[in-house]
């Protein structure tokens, strides 16, 4: 009973992380329809910017060190956002409704950005520490305990999931995203700044995306390709659930997280991920949109 | 107006773009000049070839490797070169993908005409360039341990056989911590191998392999494993995860208590750069098993550990295939010398039974094999990430690529 309990935990938190990683793609593949192959270098870049904020608390305040946690929060989002609104300004703009351009340049930037971090922090991996309260254990019961820092990245990834909720449902803002998202000359017509919405909400995506990045620093590594173990994962996500809808990706990421962990439980790890592909296949035959597709009134659909 | 200045503002940012991509290439070349194709053996230089990622997901490893071996080369030409000739190195990028591994390997032989070629850390690059080594008639030097199984005339092994490495590790974990083993392995060659040699030997040792797991390259989720591990509850483990895994795994057993000082770990591909990765809070109290640690106190790795920091900044670390690829370097170049030609027959029977005092101390080849007699070290990472020596070989081992020296490896051999 308590392995089945500890699977079902291990199944949700990898499902979070997943759920973290993607959430920021339903944004920009789902709405905008650019397929970002550097969405995961936006997460190399959060976890990057953890690293060096976790270097300045240890040299410059060591005393409050554990406080680096909510700083390189803030920072990781702001700055891969940032980046992802000079990224829209600069490039991403000459691409919408080319989506196959879209992801031979998104991949080759994603090169670059792989190999800049290379120059900047140097091939090997690094390191960051989790801060004490994030270490540890919950105990609740024999043989079930639930580590602390897989508990905050599920708490992390609900806030998340709730703030761009909010955002998209409950505020202006959101409301001229959706209003551009589904036609744009109307949007327009109406005296919204479509171009200005559109670098925000890719800003949006790529933030969510460096946010992710600050959360995975704490199960595992650093390196300049780590974008490269969650892209592929984070895409099956979005498009078994249903691009462009927040439940969707809910459903994704805790389908992809629960059938992994248990299908890796009952064979291996690699014939669990094979298997999780096949039903991942099988679902987008008979749900070639994802499950929970969008009934869009999107003007080209 | 506004749109005209819009596209000279993208233009100024992709060529920005392009210049840093360019830099990046450039200060991995670090200066070298590269030989122009049409070229060939020049009386005045002697070419050699480097061949290791310098992009993808094993550039992480290799880089320093390339590093150390271009330090060598440099050290060997500040003392007047080979053959009173300098040598000049020719650096391809295996980019982490064996087809790309293999085409560079072709270019390296058939139109720069190296000398020799230093490269390759997967034991799947390995493969896939050594039909071109035989075929050609080149000589790699390979820095890595590996699985064994292998014994190819146009290939030098500068890393442990499994005899040298694997089979000690088990060895020394049985005696000191207990007879149960769980098996964490990257899926691919070296683990799978690694792990049927642990299997033969559990069986002459009486312990039981309580688990047996791979996971696919890259992967990040640990937390089935480690619940498996759990209920498992073995005296110790033996990993053989390769690359970013790693991190991971160490992280996810520290979060879900399985400490050192209970369930140790014993790691087969975890060295001083690995450990500065994951972090040392991790990694306190871990074992590992290799023949050279940076902590080793003698003159030759005092030496080697200044030239390298002095060439790659004072906070890079150095550990076994680093120096496995610095060896190699000096090893052909005193093969070079002997034979008094490049010419791989002649380097090659020079080589047989040649010794170099390496910073891991004396290593020589074997010239049945190819492969070096090496000191075996058990390693125990210490708090603040330096890996101590706990347990070592009396004397260099003899190489047994195919663990002929051992009964119960009949099994295992008898595909050769």
């Amino acid at each position: 009973m308590s392995t089945v309990i500890m699977q079902l935990f291990n199944g949700i938190s990898v499902g979070s992380i997943l759920l973290l990683a993607a959430v920021g793609l339903t944004i920009t593949f789902g709405l905008m329809g650019i397929i970002n192959m550097a969405h995961g270098e936006f997460i190399m870049i959060g976890a990057y910017t953890t690293y060096v904020v976790q270097l300045i608390f240890q040299k410059y305040f060591p005393g409050g060190f554990s406080a680096y946690v909510l700083v390189a929060l803030v920072l990781s989002f702001l700055i891969t956002a940032l980046l992802g609104y000079l990224l829209e300004k600069i490039i991403i703009r000459y691409l919408y409704d080319r989506p196959e351009d879209s992801l031979l340049v998104t991949w080759g930037l994603s090169l670059i950005l792989q190999q800049l971090a290379r120059n900047i922090f140097g091939a090997p991996d690094v390191s960051v520490t989790s801060p004490k309260f994030l270490q540890g254990n919950v105990a609740i019961g024999a043989n079930i305990d639930l580590p602390i820092n897989r508990l905050a990245i599920l708490a992390i990834a609900i806030l998340a999931l709730g703030g761009v909720a909010y955002l998209l449902f409950r505020t202006k803002f959101g409301r001229n995203i959706n209003a551009t998202m589904q036609n744009r000359q109307m949007a327009a017509a109406l005296g919204i700044n479509t171009k200005r919405i559109d670098s925000l909400t890719f800003a949006l995506g790529t933030g969510l995306a460096g946010l992710a990045g600050c959360a995975v620093t704490w199960i595992g590594s650093i390196g300049p390709s780590i974008g490269q173990d969650y892209i592929i994962n984070a895409f099956i996500t979005v498009v078994v659930g249903g691009a462009g809808t927040l439940l969707g990706t809910i459903f994704g990421s805790t389908f992809m997280g629960v059938g992994n962990t248990t299908l890796e439980y009952l064979t291996n790890p690699s014939i669990g991920q094979a298997l999780v592909l096949i039903l991942v296949i099988i679902i987008l035959q008979f749900k070639p949109k994802g499950v929970f597709s969008l009934n869009s009134r999107k003007i080209d659909d | 107006m506004k749109k005209h200045w819009h596209r000279s503002w993208f233009l100024l940012c992709l060529s920005i773009a392009f210049i840093s991509l360019l830099s990046g290439c450039s200060s991995a070349v670090a200066g070298l000049a590269r030989p122009s194709k049409t070229t060939t053996t020049s009386d005045k230089v002697i070419k050699v070839g480097i061949l290791h990622s310098l992009s993808g997901t094993m550039a992480n490893s290799e880089i320093p490797v390339e590093q150390a071996e271009l330090l060598a080369i440099k050290q060997i030409n500040a003392n007047g070169g080979v053959l009173g000739k300098q040598v000049v190195p020719v650096i391809e990028d295996g980019a982490s993908d064996n087809a790309t591994f293999a085409e560079k390997a072709d270019q390296l032989l058939n139109q720069y005409h190296v000398a020799t070629v230093f490269g390759c850390w997967t034991s799947a690059s390995r493969k896939a360039v050594l039909p071109i080594f035989e075929h050609n008639n080149g000589l790699l030097w390979y820095p890595v341990q590996y699985e064994g199984m292998e014994s190819s005339p146009n290939i030098m092994y500068m890393g442990a056989a499994p005899n040298q490495q694997i089979v000690p590790a088990v060895n020394f974990m049985t005696q000191h911590f207990g007879k149960k083993v769980f098996l964490v392995g990257s899926d691919y060659v070296f683990p799978r191998t690694a792990n049927a040699i642990i299997d033969q030997q559990a069986k002459q040792l009486h312990m039981t392999v309580v688990g047996e797991k791979y996971v696919p390259m890259g992967s990040t989720d640990f937390s089935t494993i480690i619940t498996q591990i759990k209920k498992a509850n073995p005296d110790y483990i033996v990993n053989t995860l390769n690359g970013g895994s790693n991190d991971a795994f160490f992280k996810q057993l520290h979060e879900a208590g399985i400490a050192a000082n209970t369930t140790p770990t014993i790691s087969a591909s975890v060295a001083e750069q690995e450990v500065k990765g994951i972090g040392n809070t991790y990694m306190a109290g871990q074992y590992t098993s290799w023949n050279y640690y940076q902590s080793q106190n003698n003159p030759e790795n005092k030496a080697f550990i200044k030239a390298f920091r002095a060439a790659n900044g004072a906070n890079s670390v150095t550990d076994d295939p680093i120096e496995a690829g610095y060896n190699a370097v000096h090893l052909w170049a005193k093969a070079v010398k002997k034979a008094g030609t490049t010419k791989v027959a002649a380097v090659r029977q020079a080589a047989k039974g040649l010794s170099y005092a390496a910073p891991e101390g004396k290593v020589t080849i074997d010239g049945d094999n190819q492969h070096l007699y090496k000191t075996v070290r058990i390693g125990k990472v210490a708090s603040n990430g330096v890996i101590n020596t706990v347990w070592q070989s009396p004397q260099p081992v003899k190489p047994d690529p195919y663990l002929k020296g051992y009964a119960w490896a009949g099994m295992l051999n008898q595909g050769q």
